[in-house]
């Protein structure tokens, strides 16, 4: 089978991020990109299900302009076979993204897509799931493990209570969580040969998605400051204070 | 480096260069420039280009006119003109401008973020096609059969703090070249190792170096004059520690402030990073910052040697450039132009000789070796204090370096003192306010990232001499030179985990404590340290420091 | 017609407060409220939903098929009602995350996530990049707005609701493509680092591994989790996963109580959204006092012991 692997191009994540002083976005002015570090992880799974025999192929799929290739190919350097570029200068919400997806799927039919929980500019985390439903097929979100059985596949999910295991008919969305895999690193001599592995561009227009109705950005801030509280005395009026809070 | 039972794979090149800063980007550029069809490779240790590198930093344009012409059409993102050059002598309390020096004059010349233009630099390098590896730490030298240079390794990766190979393990390959290109920067692991294997400065001085401090801040906007250059000297340095402070004012309401202190002081309590914060909240200064907000912060050593100090640039399979080589002009503090220039003279030297061999002579006879030559006497000057430095500079200022004299460098790991011998004296230093408040806070500015499960980057040779000689003698100055906290002095009941010459528990002892997640790669450790049993070696490829804009 | 349903979240046994949280945010929308639970055998959490103040209506759907939650059965029960509401929320917690984007998509909407302020019917705060960026975003106000509300930023509605209970039947039979296996609480005595309401944190100043038995008895006491400075873990005295702060984990309890820690920006940056913060140490200059809700500047060996006395 194929497996879709979506994969963002985002502010790495060791940067400070820094709200612009007139609000109108974050600064991005010479800043570092990279992968969505869960869509590395997403990327990985694949490659060792490819690895394990289970795939015929892992695609790379990105959405943005032509900045985004350099993302593609550290995928195809990661060993990925292929990638795919939706080409568009707009910034596109989960909604938009998933039914660009979805052309996608429709073409390529592949077994499973994963992605990311998340990624961490916009922390959405409704990629997975709206394909999931535009597509009509299983979703197994913040997956830690997976397990193929042929025609489905036992997923174990990080949830609040601790780990829950569901089992999906493939194809299926998985999105995956951080304690999944570790991602690999390149190895120098095949970034050299992802420059030579096929990488397509599609217009976002020709794939007939909407992009109306998103929702709009009025402002950014940077968060509230934390200021200092009181002080006690000691731990008898610290307990009468958290008493007093509701929090013991 | 580890040893290996399996053999590494093999990339093959023309030529290696180990470095993305000025002086490597430009050689790479011009090699391809004169011969397209040479392959070329630029491995570079930071995740990004520019995370690691960082100066004050106003350039003198010339070399990159003829690097690149037309680049003032499309110049790096940070590139300001010069406007106003002060230079100011500060008390503690006063500030009196001074004749700025002719070396200081920056008429014609551009403020820039060094890491921005290396940033610029690399995309106009891969097109013309060299391929440029960011994230892989050139960790070891390959020798062929005959001793000579034969390439890098590349460090592996996935390796735990133990030794052991995680689930990630990446063994790192091997890149073989006919000529490797050190262009590390200042007290580069490799130039280090090669220097003394080749006894490439069995002729020179000591080399001598300072420790750089800068951060980047957005200030209120009546605060920034864009072009404007200011240094000082005097306070808070006494009258034996040379070196002195930055401010360059860019566009966007930012300031670039900065601080050098030249790494042969004297007095071990001695503390690089506090002088750098009093600094900045004397009276005439700390207006300038209040109300702004820290964007970028981060450290880096400097090579003051120049001249005398210069090693044999060439060896067997390999050249030295930049400062890796060590030709930074210390008097107009720029070693940029310099770097792009060796960087130029190389490729053309390869080129046209089809070897490095002769590059040592080639340098010396140019005007990179005239520009040190001429001011060669004004840093070792300053080794009997900052009065005779400064009379000793207007000499060979007047007699533009022509005076058949050469004053000698001294090493400074020597040069510190013992608490016994050292007599302090007030420094006039106070509290302050300006954040940030401590080494820890201003790391944070670095945004620094080391995986913490992997092999300590700081080799101390001789553990035990931390806690029972080092301690009695200079109180482990590694504890006050790093900028960024990275060693301190734990006293607890000892631990079979981690420590250096801690305990095995049951009282409490004193220990060395390396937090090497925090290091930024600034070298001073290697350099300072009076024992010289710290050995700074390449971290996993893609840690460190991810400055931005420095 | 504005109207806003609220998705319940249950165990099978009691509410999750993180529903109480939801109540209080759709009062701030000020729409009308009603409460759907989806579950099976679900009659005392309906009537438990019943007593949220500012509630309507609880419609309870009992159903076999949906005993275990799965986002493809609870989001067919919710699109076969939501014609009749303008506003649909979820919480911010696995259950509410795995859900509302599924029931956005099959609605055709945008979803808005991590409602931590509400500024118009239609117009929200949410936290982006961490948390390191605030947006103020508006949705359109001709579509049903479909949203998840950011748990640790609202306080839990009253309990002096008495609204009344309709049951309904399931509309749609199980999906035949999603099946539900099991699930395993967290293991382990003590919660999650991760995600435990409230955290007990100890630094370098315990001085020893030994020491930090301080800081797990106070955890077990108050049913906490427990956390450490990366200072504490270099120092080899508690484990890598104990680390809390940039390069550890980044957590957001209601109540976080830190002991002997300085309060290097590093640890801040991972406690940065958490509820309260109280901080005890021995040096009264300590960074962390500056951002502490609550500090006492004493010795931890004292103050622990003591403090186990008293909430014993």
């Amino acid at each position: 089978m194929k497996i879709l692997v979506g994969i963002k191009r985002v502010v790495d994540y060791n940067v400070r991020i820094r709200v612009k002083s007139d609000g109108s976005g974050i600064d991005t002015d010479g800043v570092k990109m990279s992968i969505n570090p869960f869509d590395e992880i997403a990327l990985e799974e694949a490659l060792r299900i490819r690895e394990a025999g289970n795939a015929e192929e892992v695609i790379v799929v990105s959405l943005g302009g032509n900045e985004c290739q350099q993302q593609l190919r550290t995928g195809l350097a990661m060993g990925a076979d292929r990638a795919i570029q939706i080409d568009t200068d707009e910034p596109l919400q989960p909604l938009a993204i998933a039914g660009a997806f979805l052309k996608i799927v429709e073409k390529e039919q592949p077994g499973l897509v994963i992605l990311g929980k998340q990624a961490i500019d916009g922390d959405n985390s409704q990629t997975g799931q709206m394909l999931a439903a535009l597509w009509d097929r299983p979703q197994a979100t913040f997956a830690s493990e997976l397990v193929l059985n042929g025609e489905t596949a036992t997923v174990t999910r990080e949830v609040d209570a601790g780990l829950e295991t569901i089992e999906v008919d493939l194809p299926a969305v998985i999105t995956v969580d951080l304690r999944l895999n570790v991602p690999r690193f390149v190895k120098l001599p095949d970034i050299m040969k992802a420059k030579r592995k096929p990488l397509d561009v599609i217009a976002l227009s020709d794939l007939g998605v909407t992009t109306d109705n998103q929702l709009k950005t009025n402002s950014y801030a940077p968060p509230p400051v934390r200021q200092k509280g009181i002080m006690v005395e000691d731990a008898a009026q610290l307990v009468a204070e958290l008493k007093t809070r509701g929090l013991v | 480096m580890s040893e290996t039972a399996t053999e590494r794979e093999v990339m093959e090149y023309d030529v290696i260069i180990v470095g993305a800063g000025p002086a490597g980007l430009s050689c790479a550029i011009r090699l391809k420039q004169l011969q397209p069809d040479l392959m070329v490779a630029v491995i570079e240790k930071s995740a990004e280009i520019g995370a690691h590198i960082l100066s004050g930093a106003v350039i003198e344009p010339a070399p990159l006119d003829e690097l690149l012409p037309g680049w003032r059409d499309n110049p790096p993102p940070i590139c300001v003109a010069v406007e106003k050059d002060e230079f100011s002598y500060l008390t503690s309390t006063g500030k009196r401008k001074l004749l700025t020096p002719p070396q200081q004059n920056n008429h014609g010349n551009f403020i820039v973020s060094l890491g921005a233009l290396c940033q610029w630099l690399a995309p106009q390098a891969e097109d013309l096609g060299v391929d440029i590896f960011p994230g892989y730490a050139a960790a070891g030298i390959h020798f062929t059969a005959d001793g000579s240079v034969g390439g890098v390794i590349i460090g592996d990766m996935g390796v735990s703090k133990a030794g052991e190979h995680k689930d990630t393990y990446m063994q790192g390959i091997e890149i073989h070249a006919p000529l490797t290109i050190l262009a590390e920067g200042c007290r580069g692991h490799l130039s280090k190792q090669l220097i003394k294997k080749f006894s490439l400065d069995a002729n020179s001085d000591p080399q001598t170096y300072a420790i750089g401090l800068k951060e980047l801040w957005r200030v209120k906007p009546e605060n920034c004059q864009p072009g404007k250059v200011q240094h000082s000297i005097g306070w808070p340095l006494d009258k034996n520690t040379y070196g002195g402070s930055f401010i360059y004012h860019l566009d966007k309401d930012r300031l670039a402030v900065g601080f050098v202190c030249a790494l042969d002081y004297e007095d071990p309590e001695f503390k690089p990073f506090e002088a750098f914060q009093q600094f900045k909240n004397h009276p005439s200064i700390k207006p300038l910052l209040e109300g702004g907000e820290i964007l970028s912060a981060g450290s880096r050593a400097l090579i003051e040697g120049g001249e005398q100090s210069l090693p044999k640039l060439e060896m067997p399979g390999a050249l030295l450039i930049g400062d890796a080589a060590g030709l930074m002009n210390v008097p107009k503090i720029k070693g940029t132009h310099q770097a792009i220039k060796s960087g130029m003279l190389a490729a053309s030297h390869v080129v046209k000789n089809r070897d490095g061999k002769g590059f040592n002579a080639a340098l010396r006879d140019s005007d990179i070796m005239a520009e040190l030559h001429k001011v060669r006497n004004i840093r070792p000057g300053f080794n009997k204090g900052l009065w005779r430095g400064l009379i000793t500079a207007v000499i060979e200022t007047v007699t533009a370096g022509k005076l058949p004299r050469t004053l000698k460098n001294h090493a400074d790991w020597s040069a510190m003192k013992k608490l016994s011998e050292y007599e302090a004296s007030d420094r006039h230093w106070g509290t302050r306010e300006l954040p940030p408040r401590d080494r820890l806070a201003s790391v944070y500015f670095a945004a620094t990232e080391h995986d913490e499960d992997q092999p300590v980057h700081l080799q101390i040779l001789e553990p035990d001499i931390c806690v029972s000689r080092c301690v009695e003698e200079y109180d482990n100055p590694c504890t006050r030179f790093c900028p960024a906290n990275v060693y301190e002095m734990v006293e607890d009941m000892g631990n079979e985990i981690v420590g250096e010459g801690g305990g095995e528990g049951g009282e409490m002892q004193k220990r060395l404590q390396i937090n090497s997640a925090n290091c930024v790669h600034c070298k001073t450790c290697d350099i300072k340290d009076p024992y010289q049993i710290i050995n700074w070696v390449t971290p996993e490829g893609g840690s460190g420091p991810n400055y931005q804009n420095l | 017609m504005s109207r806003t349903l609220i998705i319940a979240e249950h165990d099978g046994q009691t509410l999750n407060p993180s529903t109480w949280k939801c109540a209080t945010c759709a009062t701030a929308i000020g729409n009308e409220v009603d409460v759907v639970v989806l579950g099976s055998g679900i009659a005392s959490i309906a009537s438990d939903a019943a007593t949220i103040s500012g509630v309507n209506k609880v419609i309870a759907i009992d159903a076999d098929h949906l005993k275990n939650p799965l986002a493809v059965n609870d989001a067919a029960e919710v699109v076969a009602i939501a014609d009749n509401y303008s506003h649909i929320l979820g919480s911010s917690t696995t259950f509410g995350r795995d859900l509302m984007p599924y029931i956005a998509a099959k609605l055709g909407v945008n979803q808005v996530t991590d409602i931590s302020e509400v500024e118009g019917p239609y117009q929200f705060k949410r936290p982006i990049y961490a948390g390191n960026a605030i947006i103020d975003v508006s949705a359109p106000d001709n579509l049903t707005l479909v949203a998840t509300v950011r748990v640790a930023s609202w306080k839990a509605a009253g309990s002096d609701g008495s609204s009344e209970v309709e049951n309904r039947d399931a509309s749609a039979a199980a999906s035949s493509h999603t099946r539900f296996v099991g699930v395993k609480s967290g293991g382990g005595e003590r919660p999650d680092l991760q995600t435990a309401a409230k955290v007990v944190s100890g630094g370098r100043a315990l001085g020893s591994k030994e020491n930090f038995e301080l800081v797990y008895s106070l955890a077990d006491v108050m049913g906490a989790g427990a956390g450490a400075s990366r200072a504490a873990v270099d120092a080899g005295y508690c484990p890598n996963e104990m680390q809390v702060g940039q390069t550890g984990k980044i957590i957001s309890p209601d109540l976080y109580m830190a002991f002997g820690i300085s309060g290097a920006i590093q640890h801040i940056t991972g406690i940065k959204d958490a509820g309260t913060i109280v901080a005890v140490n021995k040096d009264g200059e300590a960074p962390i006092f500056e951002i502490a809700d609550i500090g006492l500047v004493g010795d931890l060996f004292t103050v622990i012991p003591e403090l186990k006395a008293l909430l014993a």
